[in-house]
């Protein structure tokens, strides 16, 4: 939702957070009592190596698992089914409907939750298409677009349902790395012009370095708090700069030091 | 490779260059029509339509030299034959009878099915009895239980409904089950993400992700049912009234009218491609195949 500078409280909260899911053969721990608070107008990144729960955490806040501990409250209430109130971006291409035009796709949930009335859904799809410059692509099915298309389709998707806090769960990590760039430019346009809260997820410290506004360092197996930083001085302007490259080599050392104590004690 | 590393061979050091790039205009076609041989033979329906013109010709060709039209009548004889049996009126009040029933239990045994899958991708016990009976009675053939549908229901169409609907459940719930289990992930989440649950996840998501299973379900219960239908239409007496296609068949072997046996089958085989080429081929391209679900 967009928001004025004056409206800036907490958003979600998540206190004490432990995450427990079962394959067919063990229980595994994702994260162990994590806390972190998002404000509104965040740029909110989940950073960690692969097996630090920050997916996991994500599923979460979207509503898809319960934490075994502690609570997650999105506007002081607990988080309990997912909801569109919450509007998530998946990784993969195929999270758009493929039986759904590009317009359709954006108006579905809008109309299924019965929150827009279908005219209304229109109107706003078209705006938020427009925004992520696919105007041209309207009326054309998911298979036709490329991957980069895809990912803009269902950003705009998520930000036309105007949800209090949009997920991101890696989004661009299956795009090309120019693709990617251009995403990453784009997402960060998109927040100047309309001021939305995003919680995002990713593996680079580069993209959280670019893309976020504050920076949560999780470390792996279990995920658990390792720092929470300010990034949001930065943008691909700065990339390559003398406080770029030290926040950059800040968080490389934070996990690298990780890394090298779990080899050592392997 | 070896040799690579056993002379150490490193690449040349050559001069940078960057250059304009060239004007592309007039540098060779971008867009040629194909010739008119390229463009019919891509159609699909012409090539076809070449493969059965062979067969026709092999068939009239070979049943001229066996000379028996008792046994194989010739495909002229067979066509006019049909020709004569639809004008007379005959053929075509039996086709209408058979595709009745047939629709009748074509559309009992799907609706059959809905229900049972939908009980079964929505608890672990249905999911049980699914499999559990669709390993039982899958591989019975339909018309093994015609003898029982008899007994219970007599001649009439009854039986015949009740052996259709064993040959579509089976095929239709099978696929429709399989399909629902192949929805990704990403899908599911996207769908419950916009807070649909129940029904309406199942109508709006799971059905329309799962189509192409689905649909491959509805067609090879119709080639089941079909084939059922006719079969059981063979065994049945003329009690049912006006019979179907089947009896049309047997009641002309009974006569030694053989190129109207020819006809019969002849009709049995155009009907079955037609609802394959022209009902469900409109079904897909509407479908799977505009959404890219499907090739």
């Amino acid at each position: 939702m967009p928001i004025s500078n004056s409206d800036t409280g907490k958003l979600l909260e998540v206190k004490g957070v432990t995450l427990q899911y079962k394959t067919n053969e063990h229980l595994v721990t994702a994260t162990h009592k994590v806390d972190f608070d998002v404000y509104r107008g965040d740029r909110f990144i989940l950073l960690g190596p692969s097996g630090c729960g920050k997916s996991t955490l994500l599923k979460a806040v979207a509503g898809f698992m319960k934490p075994v501990e502690g609570s997650i409250l999105l506007n002081a209430h607990p988080v309990e089914r997912p909801g569109p109130d919450r509007m998530m971006v998946f990784q993969e291409f195929d999270q758009l409907l493929p039986w759904k035009t590009v317009l359709q796709n954006v108006t579905f949930p809008m109309t299924a939750t019965g929150s827009h009335s279908q005219r209304v859904a229109n109107e706003k799809a078209r705006h938020y298409i427009e925004k992520v410059n696919l105007s041209k692509f309207a009326d054309a099915y998911p298979h036709m677009l490329s991957g980069g298309m895809k990912q803009r389709v269902a950003l705009a998707r998520a930000m036309a349902m105007e949800p209090d806090i949009l997920l991101m769960d890696e989004p661009f990590a299956a795009l090309d790395a120019l693709t990617r760039r251009k995403m990453q430019d784009e997402l960060l346009r998109l927040w100047d012009d309309i001021r939305f809260t995003v919680l995002f997820v990713t593996h680079s410290i580069e993209e959280a370095v670019i893309v976020g506004s504050r920076i949560l360092v999780l470390s792996p197996h279990p995920g658990r708090v390792k720092a929470e930083l300010n990034a949001g001085a930065f943008g691909h302007a700065e990339q390559g700069g003398e406080d770029f490259m030290k926040l950059n080599n800040r968080i490389h050392k934070m996990l690298f030091a990780e890394a090298i104590a779990e080899g050592t004690v392997a | 490779m070896s040799t690579l590393a056993e002379t150490k061979i490193a690449p040349i050091e050559r001069p940078e260059y960057e250059r304009e790039v060239v004007e592309h205009s007039g540098s060779g076609e971008v867009e040629r029509r194909l010739s008119a041989w390229e463009r019919i033979s891509n159609i699909d329906a012409l090539r076809r339509l070449f493969i059965l013109l062979i067969l026709a010709i092999v068939w009239e060709l070979y049943a001229r030299w066996l000379n028996n039209p008792l046994m194989f009548p010739t495909f002229s004889a067979t066509m006019s034959a049909l020709v004569d049996s639809v004008v007379r009126g005959e053929l075509l009040s039996r086709i209408l009878t058979s595709i009745k029933i047939l629709l009748m239990g074509y559309g009992a045994g799907v609706g059959i099915a809905a229900v049972l899958t939908t009980i079964a991708v929505s608890t672990r016990i249905g999911t049980d009895l699914l499999s559990t009976l669709t390993a039982m009675f899958n591989p019975l053939p339909a018309i093994a239980l015609l003898p029982l549908a008899l007994l219970w229901f007599g001649l009439g169409i009854p039986s015949l409904v009740f052996v259709i609907v064993h040959s579509v459940l089976w095929a239709v719930a099978l696929n429709t089950y399989t399909g629902f289990l192949g929805v990704s992930e990403t899908q599911r989440m996207a769908g419950q993400n916009y807070g649909l649950r129940g029904l309406r996840y199942v109508l709006f998501i799971l059905i329309p992700a799962a189509f192409p299973s689905i649909l491959a379900g509805l067609k090879i219960a119709w080639a089941f049912a079909w084939r059922t239908l006719i079969a059981a239409e063979l065994v049945f007496g003329v009690s049912s009234g006006s019979g179907g296609l089947g009896w049309f068949i047997f009641e002309n072997r009974n006569l030694l009218e053989t190129a109207n046996v020819f006809a019969g089958l002849t009709a049995v085989i155009v009907i079955g491609l037609l609802v394959e080429s022209v009902v469900f081929r409109f079904v897909e391209e509407r479908t799977v195949r505009k959404w890219g679900m499907q090739r």
